[in-house]
C-alpha cells in the first residue's frame, strides 16, 4: 500500500524522461557559435574596435552559446516595459533584426541592426524601420500591418495610462498614419513613400539625431 | 531588473528609431553621458589582493556599492585604484556575481561573516542562485536560532531580578526557574516527590492484596485499605491545588497561562478528585467516576515541568506535525483499502472472524505495524495474498516519515545542549566584562590621583602618566570635561558608600523635618570637603529666619519621599559613575543652607549643599532659597 500511496504522489513530479531526452540533444548540437573576425566585422558595420569589444563582451556574457533565441529575446525586452505586453513588438522586433530568418540571432546580425540604427544614414535607418513594419516582406505596408504594429506598440503601454486609453486608439493612430505616409492613397505604402513622406517631417528628421548616442 | 539587463539597454534604445514614424509629439532629449565611453579597465584592490574588471562589468548592477558612485569613496588618487579594507577571499566571489550575474554562496564560510560583506557592498542576499539558495537558507535559519536562542537564554534566567520587582515577579521566577533559589528548588523536589508517590499509588491501588479475613476473593489494594489511599489522594491534591493557585496568581498573564498546555495538564490531574468528593455515591454515576479516575494517570504529564528531555520530545513531535499527519493518512488510507480487500476476499469462508469492515480494521493494523497477534488469520488463498501485501507495504509506509521525525529530534536536543552549555559559559564571561568595566573606572580615578588632570609640561609629567596610550589620554579627557559639565566627579563605590553613611546618619536624627532629607539627596561626591563645609556651616545655620523655612517646604513637595531604603539599594549597587544619592530624577535642588531652627540643635551634621563650588555663597540671605539649581541626575 504504502508504495501505491509512494507512486501516487510521486508521479506528479516526476518529468517527463522522453522531453528531456530530446533536450539534451537539442543542447548537444547547438554549438557554440563564433562570430567572424574582428577585421571583418569592423569592415561591415560603423563600428569601432574597442565598441565591437565591448558589444561583444556584453553579447557573450549574456548568451554564452553565441546566438539568441526569440524566448530570451522577448523575457529581455520584456524586462524594459514591464507595465505593460511588450511580447508582440518583441517578435516584431526580432523578426526585424533576425536577418537570415533562422529563428535566431547571431552577433553578426544584432551588430549589423544596431550599426545601421546608431551609425547609419537615415536613409539607411529608414530602410531598416520600413523592414520593421512589412511584417510579410512583400514591400508593401498594408494597413492590417501597421495595424498590428501599433497596437503592440500601445500594448507595451499597459492598461495604466494618462489619459485613459478609451475607443480604438491605435486604429486611429494609423488612419492618421497612412493619411501623412500614402501619398496615391492606394491602402499600401511602399518604401519610397515612406521614405519621401518621412523626409518631409522635419520634426521627425531632429529626432533621428537623438539616438545616435546611445553607445 | 535581472541580470545583465543592462547589457541590452542600448540595444532597446537604439530599436526606438522604429517608432520614430508613428511618433506623434517630438522626442525627448537622451540623457548626456558625460563620462568617457571607452569601456576601462578597473583595478579593485582588496587588502592586498588586486582585482581587475572592466567598468562595465561594475555598471551593470548601479545599485550596489561597486557599481554606484558610492566606490568613489574608497578611490585612491596616488595608486588610481579603489582600496577596500575587507576581505579578499568573500570579494572573490561578490565580484562572480557582477560577472556572471549569480551569487554563489560559498560552502566554508562563516554565515555572518558573508553576510556582512553583502550588507557591505550593497548585495541583496535574495539573488542567491538555485544553487547555492537551499544551503544558504539553512545555514542561516540555522544560525537565527542560535542567537534567538542566545538571547532568550540571556534575558530569561540568570538575569539578576530587577530591584523593585514584587513578591509576584519573584514567586513566578521561582517558579519557572527553579535554580535560583533554595526556597524554590526545595518546592521544586518537593512536588516532583508528590507527583511520584501520586503516580505510583494509582499503580499500587490496583494490585491485587491478600483478601479480609474471612473472605476468599483477592481484592485489590485499593478497596483493603482504602482509607489510606485516600488520605495519600487528597494530600497530592492539596498540595498540587496549592501548587497551581500560586502559579495562578504569579503568572504575569493570566490568560495566557491558563491557556497553555502545562497549566491544562494541572487542572486536568486536579479535577477527577473535585469532582469525585462532590458526586453522590450513586450507582448510575459511579461508572462515569470511575473514567474519571483514569485522568488521574495525566498526572504523570505533570512530569514534564521536571524533565528538559520530555519537553524537548513534545516540542519534536509538534514540529513534527505535518509528516505525523502524512504518516496517519496514508496509514488511514492503506488500512481501509486493505480491510476492504480482506474482507471480501474472506467472505466466503465459514467461522471466519472478517465479520465486518471494521473488524477487518484490526486486522490491517496489526499486520501493518507487524504485530501479528494470529487472532485473526485469512483463510483462502487470496486472502494470504493480499495479507502479505499488506505487512509488505505496512513496512514501507511505517518507515518513510520516521527519520525526518528522528532528525528533528536530533536537532532539537542538541541544541538544548548547546543552550545550557551557553549558560554556564555566560556566567563566566559576564564576571569577565564587569572586571574589565570595573578596571576601566579604576583606570580613570588612578589618573586623576596621579595628577593626570592638571596641566603638565611634558617634562613634569610623571612617568607613569607618559606611559599611557593616546587613546587613554583623550578618553580620560573626554571623562574630565563631563566632570566639568556637571561640576560632578567620578568617585569609586567606597568613598561613595562611605558618603552616603555619613550623610544618612545625620538624616536620621532629624526625620521631623523634610529639609534635612531633601538635602541629604543633594549629594557631594567628595564626602570629606563635605564634612568639612558642612561643619563650617554648623555655624552659620542658625541665623535662618522662619520664613525660608516655609518656602523650603513648599519646595519640598516636588521632592517625592527620599526614603531610607532608596539609600540602601544605592550602596548595594556597584555602579562607580554615580554622584547622587538618590535615584531620582531631580529638576531642583536647595542649595541654600538654612535650616529650621527648631531641631538643628541636636544635629551633628546639619543640611550641607551639595554643589562644592557654591558653597562659599553660602552665607547669603534667604533670598538663595529660591534660587534652584538644576543638578544632572546622572
Amino acid at each position: 500500500m504504502g508504495a501505491v500511496v509512494g507512486t501516487l504522489t510521486m508521479q506528479t513530479k516526476q518529468r517527463q524522461p522522453s522531453r528531456d531526452k530530446v533536450d539534451d540533444e537539442l543542447e548537444m548540437t547547438m554549438v557554440c557559435h563564433r562570430p567572424e573576425g574582428l577585421e571583418q566585422l569592423e569592415a561591415q558595420t560603423n563600428f569601432s574596435k574597442q565598441e565591437l569589444q565591448v558589444l561583444y563582451r556584453g553579447f557573450k556574457n549574456e548568451c554564452p552559446s553565441g546566438v539568441v533565441n526569440e524566448e530570451t529575446f522577448k523575457h529581455i525586452y520584456a524586462q524594459f516595459f514591464p507595465h505593460g505586453d511588450a511580447s508582440t513588438y518583441a517578435h516584431y522586433l526580432f523578426r526585424a533584426f533576425d536577418t537570415t530568418n533562422n529563428g535566431s540571432i547571431k552577433f553578426e546580425e544584432f551588430v549589423m541592426g544596431l550599426s545601421t540604427l546608431l551609425r547609419g544614414s537615415v536613409r539607411d535607418k529608414l530602410e531598416w524601420t520600413f523592414h520593421l513594419y512589412d511584417i510579410n516582406r512583400d514591400g508593401f505596408i498594408s494597413k492590417e500591418e501597421m495595424t498590428e504594429i501599433v497596437r503592440a506598440i500601445y500594448d507595451m503601454m499597459g492598461k495604466y495610462t494618462y489619459p485613459a486609453l478609451k475607443g480604438d486608439v491605435p486604429k486611429q493612430h494609423v488612419d492618421a498614419f497612412f493619411h501623412k505616409m500614402d501619398k496615391n492613397k492606394d491602402g499600401v505604402v511602399t518604401l519610397e513613400e515612406f521614405i519621401l513622406a518621412c523626409q518631409e517631417d522635419e520634426m521627425m528628421m531632429r529626432s533621428m539625431q537623438l539616438f545616435e548616442n546611445v553607445m | 531588473m535581472a541580470a545583465g539587463v543592462a547589457t541590452w539597454l542600448p540595444f532597446a534604445r537604439a530599436a526606438a528609431v522604429g517608432w520614430l514614424p508613428l511618433a506623434k509629439k517630438t522626442m525627448p532629449k537622451p540623457p548626456v553621458d558625460k563620462k568617457s565611453r571607452n569601456d576601462e579597465i578597473l583595478i579593485v584592490n582588496v587588502s592586498g589582493l588586486r582585482f581587475q574588471t572592466w567598468k562595465n562589468t561594475l555598471d551593470r548592477y548601479p545599485d550596489t556599492l561597486l557599481g554606484s558612485s558610492e566606490k568613489e569613496f574608497f578611490y585612491n588618487e596616488e595608486t588610481q585604484e579603489y582600496f577596500f579594507d575587507r576581505d579578499p577571499e568573500m570579494f572573490r566571489h561578490i565580484l562572480n556575481f557582477y560577472r556572471t550575474g549569480k551569487l554563489h554562496y560559498p560552502r566554508q564560510e562563516c554565515i555572518q561573516a558573508f553576510d556582512e560583506e553583502l550588507a557591505f557592498y550593497g548585495i541583496v542576499p535574495d539573488i542567491i542562485g538555485d544553487c547555492c539558495m537551499e544551503e544558504y537558507r539553512d545555514r542561516k535559519k540555522e544560525n537565527q536560532e542560535r542567537l534567538a536562542e542566545d538571547t532568550e537564554a540571556e534575558m530569561a534566567t540568570d538575569t539578576p531580578l530587577p530591584p523593585n520587582s514584587t513578591p509576584r515577579e519573584r514567586l513566578w521566577r521561582a517558579f519557572e526557574n527553579p535554580h535560583t533559589s533554595t526556597m524554590a528548588l526545595v518546592f521544586y523536589y518537593v512536588t516532583g516527590f508528590f507527583i511520584a508517590v501520586s503516580v505510583i499509588a494509582n499503580v499500587v491501588e490496583t494490585v491485587p492484596c491478600q483478601p479480609l479475613k474471612g473472605s476468599k476473593k483477592n481484592l485489590p489494594c485499593g478497596e483493603k485499605y482504602q482509607v489510606a489511599f485516600f488520605c495519600m489522594d487528597t494530600a497530592c491534591v492539596l498540595i498540587f491545588t496549592f501548587e497551581y493557585l500560586m502559579r495562578l496568581f504569579a503568572a504575569p498573564s493570566r490568560c495566557k497561562f491558563m491557556r497553555s498546555v502545562m497549566s491544562v495538564i494541572d487542572v486536568v490531574a486536579i479535577m477527577p478528585y473535585y469532582i469525585g468528593l462532590v458526586m453522590p455515591e450513586n450507582e448510575d454515576v459511579s461508572g462515569a467516576f470511575v473514567t474519571l479516575r483514569v485522568f488521574r494517570v495525566f498526572r504523570i504529564f505533570k512530569f514534564s515541568r521536571h524533565s528538559q528531555g520530555l519537553r524537548i520530545l513534545g516540542y519534536t513531535l509538534k514540529s513534527c506535525a505535518s509528516e505525523l499527519g502524512f504518516l496517519l493518512f496514508s496509514l488511514t488510507m492503506a488500512i481501509i483499502i486493505f480491510a476492504t480487500v480482506m474482507f471480501y476476499a474472506e467472505k466466503g469462508t465459514k467461522g471466519t472472524n472478517f465479520t465486518s469492515i471494521p473488524a477487518s480494521f484490526w486486522y490491517t493494523i496489526v499486520t501493518m505495524t507487524t504485530l501479528g497477534y494470529g487472532d485473526m488469520v485469512p483463510n483462502t488463498i487470496a486472502g494470504k495474498i493480499f495479507g502479505s501485501i499488506c505487512s509488505l507495504s505496512g513496512v514501507l509506509v511505517i518507515a518513510l516519515p520516521v527519520p525526518v521525525i528522528v532528525s528533528n529530534f536530533s536537532r532539537i536536543y542538541h541544541q538544548n545542549q548547546r543552550a545550557d552549555k551557553m549558560r554556564a559559559q555566560q556566567k563566566v564571561r559576564l564576571a569577565r566584562i564587569r572586571l574589565a568595566k570595573k578596571g576601566t573606572t579604576n583606570a580613570f580615578l588612578q589618573y586623576k590621583e596621579e595628577g593626570g588632570l592638571q596641566d603638565h609640561d611634558s617634562d613634569s609629567a610623571a612617568l607613569c602618566l607618559k606611559n599611557r596610550s593616546s587613546f587613554e589620554h583623550q578618553h580620560h579627557h573626554l571623562l574630565h570635561c563631563l566632570e566639568k559639565t556637571t561640576n560632578h566627579e567620578f568617585t569609586d563605590e567606597l568613598t561613595y558608600s562611605e558618603m552616603c553613611m555619613t550623610e544618612s546618619v545625620g538624616y536620621r536624627t532629624s526625620r521631623s523635618t523634610s529639609i534635612s532629607s531633601q538635602q541629604a539627596v543633594s549629594s557631594s561626591c567628595c564626602p570629606r570637603r563635605a564634612k568639612r563645609r558642612a561643619i563650617r556651616l554648623a555655624n552659620s545655620t542658625v541665623s535662618v529666619s522662619r520664613g525660608s523655612v516655609q518656602e523650603l517646604d513648599t519646595l519640598q513637595i516636588q521632592k517625592s519621599t527620599a526614603g531610607p531604603q532608596s539609600r540602601s539599594s544605592l550602596n548595594a549597587r556597584t555602579e562607580d559613575l554615580k554622584l547622587n544619592c538618590d535615584q531620582r530624577d531631580y529638576t531642583a535642588a536647595i542649595i541654600s543652607i538654612p535650616t529650621p531652627p527648631a531641631n538643628t540643635p541636636d544635629e551633628s551634621l546639619p543640611p550641607s549643599p551639595a554643589v562644592p563650588g557654591i558653597l562659599r555663597n553660602s552665607r547669603s540671605t534667604a533670598s538663595f532659597t529660591h534660587e534652584t539649581f538644576k543638578v544632572s541626575s546622572l
